[in-house]
């Protein structure tokens, strides 16, 4: 007697959909992330003054670290209430591979934490001073660069979960792995606003997001494993 | 209504356990605990509190792993057979994974396609409501769980059971929070779901009103007796 499994398509759309419905109904998890990177930035030129020349330097640096840091404030959320409610072993005893599972959860976390900032990080590059071509570079940095952000900071996320604070612990975990991501998406960015060439850094990022999204997911289900063990 | 044939259920136990040994905090719960689960049982883990009956019912879904010893399904290795064995069971616990913002039918849903159900569309439609109605909970399809009363979230996390015919259903504390006709009605229900075929494991501290001669009873909590 062979089993029948289903197709992997399946528990990866129901779990994406899911978050996202549950994301639509609690506004503040579409919110917060968008509105603490809109704040981070606009507070930059009240802070060192409005300078075009002072901010378009700066600009690409602090566009990429306050997405970055906004990224982490909202990873802690990501497991957190399928593991209160329990519904996170309702995923884990599914006969779905778990990483499937933890794919189309971070896929939904992204879009609903991310996708926003990418839309409004035109209109504050241009409150930085930043011109066309390098705003267009800016956003195909985050395109390429957020993803293994979030897939860094869920390995954290998973592995602090069954802890009851956890914030920090992900910090410490996934800073250090930002920082590739950080140094290929900024200097991409000041390449371009150097009118430079920067295919170079791009390559990077993307190859950091293909090894990323393809990897990351095993390690997200072992460390969700040991957390709900525990 | 269950794959295997009649001749190998009879043979070869749905789950069996041999010689499980779980430690918390330097206590043995539970040494040397073997046994098996058939087809057609209802099986009962009792104990005082704390005495590790929702321990052992998480080591026997595979949501723990802090045990030693060997379990089997349907004769196999567990670790061998994992995908299988989740398809075959289904794990109610004292969190339900019921999500607050979506509505009960939503719920069901999201459960039964990440289970990977064969039902789909109008199929799975149909299921959800008909598992809904067996709860009770007909008129309270599209509500937020949030709106609903503590019992009645874990109604429709029960529901969960009726969706696609499941061999064993591992059921921590079921009656929790249900009423009193709520719960005749889910042990007639699990007496059924037996008599078919079916397999049940379940805790609780209700005194159960199943005919005994079809109850299997687990004791725990002797270990801590001797310390």
């Amino acid at each position: 007697m062979e089993p029948v499994y289903p197709p992997l398509r399946q528990g990866l759309l129901a779990i994406f959909k899911r978050d996202l419905i549950i994301a639509f109904r609690q506004r503040s998890d579409l919110v917060n992330p968008v509105f603490f990177f809109i704040m981070v930035i606009t507070l930059f030129p009240l802070g060192v003054g409005p300078e075009p020349e002072i901010l378009s330097r700066i600009g690409p640096g602090v566009l990429w670290i306050a997405a970055l840091l906004s990224t982490l404030l909202s990873v802690d959320s990501l497991f957190r209430q399928d593991y209160d409610d329990g519904s996170l072993e309702v995923l884990l005893l599914s006969p779905q591979p778990l990483f499937i599972i933890v794919l189309g959860k971070i896929m939904a976390h992204w879009c609903i934490t991310t996708v926003p900032l990418i839309l409004v990080s035109p209109l504050l590059g241009v409150m930085l001073f930043l011109d066309t071509e390098t705003i267009k570079v800016l956003i195909v940095t985050l395109l390429l660069g957020t993803p293994v952000l979030s897939m860094i900071s869920a390995i954290g996320a998973a592995l602090t979960v069954g802890l009851r604070k956890g914030g920090v612990l992900i910090a410490v975990i996934a800073l250090p792995l930002y920082v590739p991501v950080l140094i290929f998406g900024t200097s991409a960015v000041e390449a371009a606003s150097m009118s430079l060439a920067f295919s170079g850094q791009l390559a990077y990022l993307a190859a950091l997001a293909i090894f990323s999204i393809t990897l990351a997911p095993f390690a997200i289900a072992a460390g969700l494993r040991i957390s709900v063990s525990g | 209504m269950l794959e295997t044939g009649a001749e190998t259920q009879a043979i070869v136990p749905l789950l069996e356990t041999k010689s499980l040994l779980c430690e918390r905090d330097d206590r043995v719960l539970f040494e040397g605990l073997s046994f098996a689960i058939h087809a057609g049982d209802i099986t009962q883990v009792e104990g005082p509190n704390g005495s590790g009956k929702t321990t052992l019912i998480r080591i026997l879904c595979g949501l723990s792993t802090a045990y030693e010893g060997n379990l089997f399904w349907r004769g196999k290795p567990m670790n061998r057979c994992r995908e299988q064995f989740c398809q075959q069971h289904i794990y109610f616990g004292h969190l339900t994974g019921i999500k607050a913002p979506l509505s009960a039918e939503e719920n069901l849903r999201w459960m039964a396609q990440c289970r990977g159900s064969s039902l789909k569309g109008l199929a799975l439609d149909h299921a959800v409501d008909q598992a809904l109605a067996k709860v009770g909970l007909r008129g309270f399809e599209d509500a937020p769980v949030y709106t609903l009363s503590a019992g009645q979230k874990r109604r429709v996390a029960l529901a969960r059971l009726f969706l696609e015919p499941v061999p064993l259903w591992v059921l921590d504390e079921p009656f929790t929070a249900i009423d009193k006709h709520g719960v005749a009605e889910l042990e007639a229900i699990i007496e059924q779901h037996a008599k078919q075929g079916g397999a049940v494991v379940l805790t609780t501290h209700h005194e159960l009103s199943i005919d005994p001669s079809h109850l299997k009873i687990i004791r725990l909590g002797d270990a801590r007796e001797g310390v």
